[in-house]
């Protein structure tokens, strides 16, 4: 265990100091709740400030349209308490930056690295994930969406659902039964689909945020080129696990939970009942500091999740939890934001009086949903039991059993 | 830069946990612990030889000069083995509070006798966190008057550290001397020992540290041992998930074995996912007592607070996945249930530690 700040490090924490104060006019402020969608301009304007200094894309590869900085923990850390300190954007994330990019540098080919890597940094290209599907949402490997070979092509037809940001965004990563005679598991491969490619259509869909966040997509024989599967045919469950790895880290990001929670600290602050501040009543301050317990706890998680990822050893059971721990967190910090306002918590679509622009309503809503989303914590649950704990998988029941004979 | 056990502090705990799983295991707890609750003196002395009484004394004094994320994982090692020795007060608060506090003489006096685990040290911290039933000790021309509760590790006891006035003085005390007398108090927890000190008159052997040096010195220790209780916790929650976990691999019910039901998969899955966030919560309020002093207070306040929050949950549900024989004499597991309990109220129980946290960190009027 080794955290100490040699003077690299304050040296370090003095540039991203500097580099803040000098550029704080411009920039972008820190939301609460996952950032996603396509980049304004200012956004894109300082994305490309934070990567030229090395404070985001750091670890990837300079050929690629990154820093190229060896991975270091603790200036991750510095970033990350230095922009949530001052309440700015830590940059453009989502699921192109966070989830494809580790997975191209993972599997992809050289030119798919280069086609792809540096225009999704720089957030000119959005991305959408095109995995559930009617039929496969906690059951993944049963996709059903198919890619039929013709000729140097693939004719792409089927429905995805709950597709983020499709409606946004220029291209798709997802997966599609491309061996018809193979393997439920090996039948997949994993692909990039330009979304104006004709045969596409997206239908947003209304949730219970009064948003639309996510959509279905429509495939009818949408044309893809062979060259735009990502590592080998049939390899696509593999390949997608990669990803899946790294939604689950993201959708529980501890830095977005410490800036949620400095939020939340912010209106506690500021927010009064009978005359006296929410920070200032035992019982909900009480509740602050369990969260921020758990918060911390995730903090220091995943400095350890990422020096075994430096190290390339495999953290094993303790890197299966996070999404379902960081989830939840977020939902809670969300429901005692409500809880601080009392009856006024409950104002929304900018009503009269509403606070912070009813974003801790937003994030309650939308927290649940992503307890839901990228594998339920019912599913995340049995990977943990099986793959973390060796426990049996569950049998398939007696009664379906007996039903098919 | 890492964040991580090293290779050292590793081998440390695989070789505490190979000597208590050979040495003393649980059927050798039940027989150490059926008589009387407490410390076991040839335990004591095995694992002093093996470094753990001194692990925290300077090397010039004797011990291995070690940090405290070094005493967290040997903690964690100890509670999984629900091993019944005086660790947290002779080998963490005691030398803490000495090495603190105490004049070079005192600490060339004492010290090297604690490294050996010779002199074994009863800490009376209860009044520290709260004052019930009229305790409480002072100074009455030379001498301790009162009475301290809980005293850790006291039965036993060469020794007490006696804070006064809220840590403001810090008395050490010759547990043979005049006007002293202890009761042994009866736990859940056979496995850890706890004395009542009535003081009548009694003279101080030492006084440790002058004004401000004793209420710092104070401070350390309680933060010290804050975080060595969590790890406690973290090694009687882990022993218990992995009891579980095995036990669901044998049991056989409706033809399978229970493993296989996802209703038995969630709990375990549960225990893990509230587990180890909190190891990662544990390591660094260890490694900030030595490193980050700014921090070392407040996260000790949150790791001993969350640790006691989701321990209960753990140890009951361990107990659970178990079904009726979970619940027996017998199959043990109420040895980690009990050890968890008692960790959860000492040096502050969770409410009051993250109001200390939220003071510390300017958010109480």
């Amino acid at each position: 265990m080794d955290l100490s700040y040699g003077s690299e490090y304050e040296s370090f924490r003095e540039g991203v100091r500097r580099f803040i104060a000098e550029n704080k006019a411009s920039a972008p402020r820190a939301g609460i709740g996952v950032a996603s969608g396509r980049a304004g301009g200012d956004l894109i304007g300082w994305q490309a400030k934070l990567i030229e200094h090395g404070y985001a894309a750091r670890n990837i590869p300079r050929e690629y349209g990154g820093y190229g900085a060896e991975p270091d923990i603790l200036k991750r850390v510095i970033l990350d308490e230095e922009l949530n300190a001052a309440g700015v954007s830590r940059g453009i994330g989502g699921q192109g930056p966070e989830m494809l990019v580790p997975t191209l540098l993972e599997h992809g080919s050289e030119s798919q690295k280069r086609d792809w890597i540096g225009p999704t940094i720089r957030g000119e290209v959005v991305w959408c994930q095109g995995y559930s599907e009617p039929g496969a949402g906690s059951d993944l490997a049963n996709v059903q969406t198919r890619a039929v070979e013709d000729g140097d092509d693939f004719l792409i037809t089927g429905q995805k659902i709950w597709t983020t940001t499709a409606h946004l965004a220029q291209m798709m990563f997802g997966l599609f039964r491309t061996e018809p005679g193979a393997s439920k598991h090996g039948g997949l491969s994993y692909m990039l689909v330009p979304m104006d490619t004709p045969g596409i259509e997206v239908r947003p869909l209304a949730t219970m945020t009064g948003e639309s966040e996510f959509n279905e997509v429509f495939f009818n024989e949408a044309r893809v080129p062979q060259s735009n599967v990502v590592g080998e045919r049939g390899e696509g469950w593999k390949i997608a696990n990669t990803t899946l790895r790294h939604e689950r880290t993201m959708l529980a990001a501890s830095a977005q939970l410490e800036s949620a929670l400095l939020a939340l600290l912010a209106l506690m602050k500021e927010e009064q009942s009978n005359g006296v501040r929410a920070i200032d009543s035992p019982l909900l301050r009480d509740r602050l500091l369990r969260l921020q317990s758990r918060v911390l706890a995730l903090k220091y998680h995943d400095l350890r999740m990422l020096t075994a990822r430096i190290r390339g050893e495999s953290p094993g059971t303790a890197a299966l939890v996070t999404k379902l721990a960081g989830c939840e967190v977020s939902h809670q910090i969300a429901a005692l934001g409500i809880d601080v306002m009392g009856e006024l918590g409950v104002l929304y679509e900018g009503s009269p009086r509403e606070r912070n622009g009813g974003r801790w309503q937003a994030l309650h809503m939308f927290s649940l949903g992503l307890i839901i989303g990228g594998g339920t914590a019912q599913i995340q649950k049995n990977i943990i039991s099986e793959r973390g704990l060796g426990m049996p998988r569950e049998p398939v029941a007696q009664f379906q059993l007996q039903e098919q004979r | 830069m890492d964040f991580a056990l090293s290779e050292e502090q590793m081998l440390l705990a695989k070789t505490l946990e190979r000597y208590l799983e050979e040495e003393c295991p649980i059927t050798r707890v039940r027989e150490l612990v059926a008589e009387r609750a407490g410390h076991d003196g040839g335990t004591w002395k095995d694992l002093s030889e093996l470094g753990v009484a001194g692990i925290l004394v300077p090397e010039e004094h004797g011990g291995s000069g070690l940090t405290l994320l070094d005493s967290a994982a040997t903690a964690e090692s100890l509670a999984r083995g629900v091993a019944p020795v005086p660790f947290l007060g002779s080998a963490v608060m005691a030398p803490i509070a000495l090495a603190a506090a105490g004049s070079r003489e005192q600490q060339a006096r004492w010290l090297p006798l604690l490294a050996t685990g010779d002199c074994r040290v009863g800490v009376a911290a209860t009044e520290l966190v709260s004052t019930r039933d009229g305790a409480g000790v002072e100074e009455r021309s030379g001498c301790l008057h009162g009475t301290a509760l809980m005293v850790i590790d006291g039965p036993g006891a060469d020794h007490f550290l006696v804070p006064l006035a809220g840590g403001e003085r810090l008395a050490w005390v010759d547990a043979q001397a005049p006007g002293l007398s202890t009761t042994r108090l009866k736990t859940i927890d056979r496995t850890r020992g706890f004395a009542e000190l009535e003081l009548d008159g009694v003279k101080v052997e030492e006084w440790l540290g002058e004004g401000g040096a004793a209420r710092d010195a104070t401070r350390r220790m309680l933060t010290a041992g804050r975080a060595v209780l969590a790890a406690d916790l973290l090694g009687a929650c882990a022993r218990a998930i992995e009891l579980a976990v095995a036990y669901a691999g044998q049991r056989e019910q409706f033809g399978r074995v229970i493993a296989s039901f996802q209703a038995v998969k969630h709990l375990c899955a549960e225990m893990v996912a509230e587990l180890e966030p909190a190891r990662s919560l544990v390591w660094y309020a260890a490694y900030a007592f030595d490193a980050v002093p700014a921090d070392a207070e407040k996260m000790a306040c949150h790791a001993k607070a969350h640790l006691s929050e989701i321990g209960p949950f753990i140890v009951r549900t361990a107990i659970e996945v178990h079904g009726g024989v979970g619940f027996t004499d017998e199959q043990n597991l109420h040895y980690w249930f009990k050890r968890v309990g008692v960790d959860r109220q000492l040096l502050g129980h969770p409410d009051s530690l993250r109001e200390e946290a939220a003071r510390l960190q300017g958010w109480v009027d």
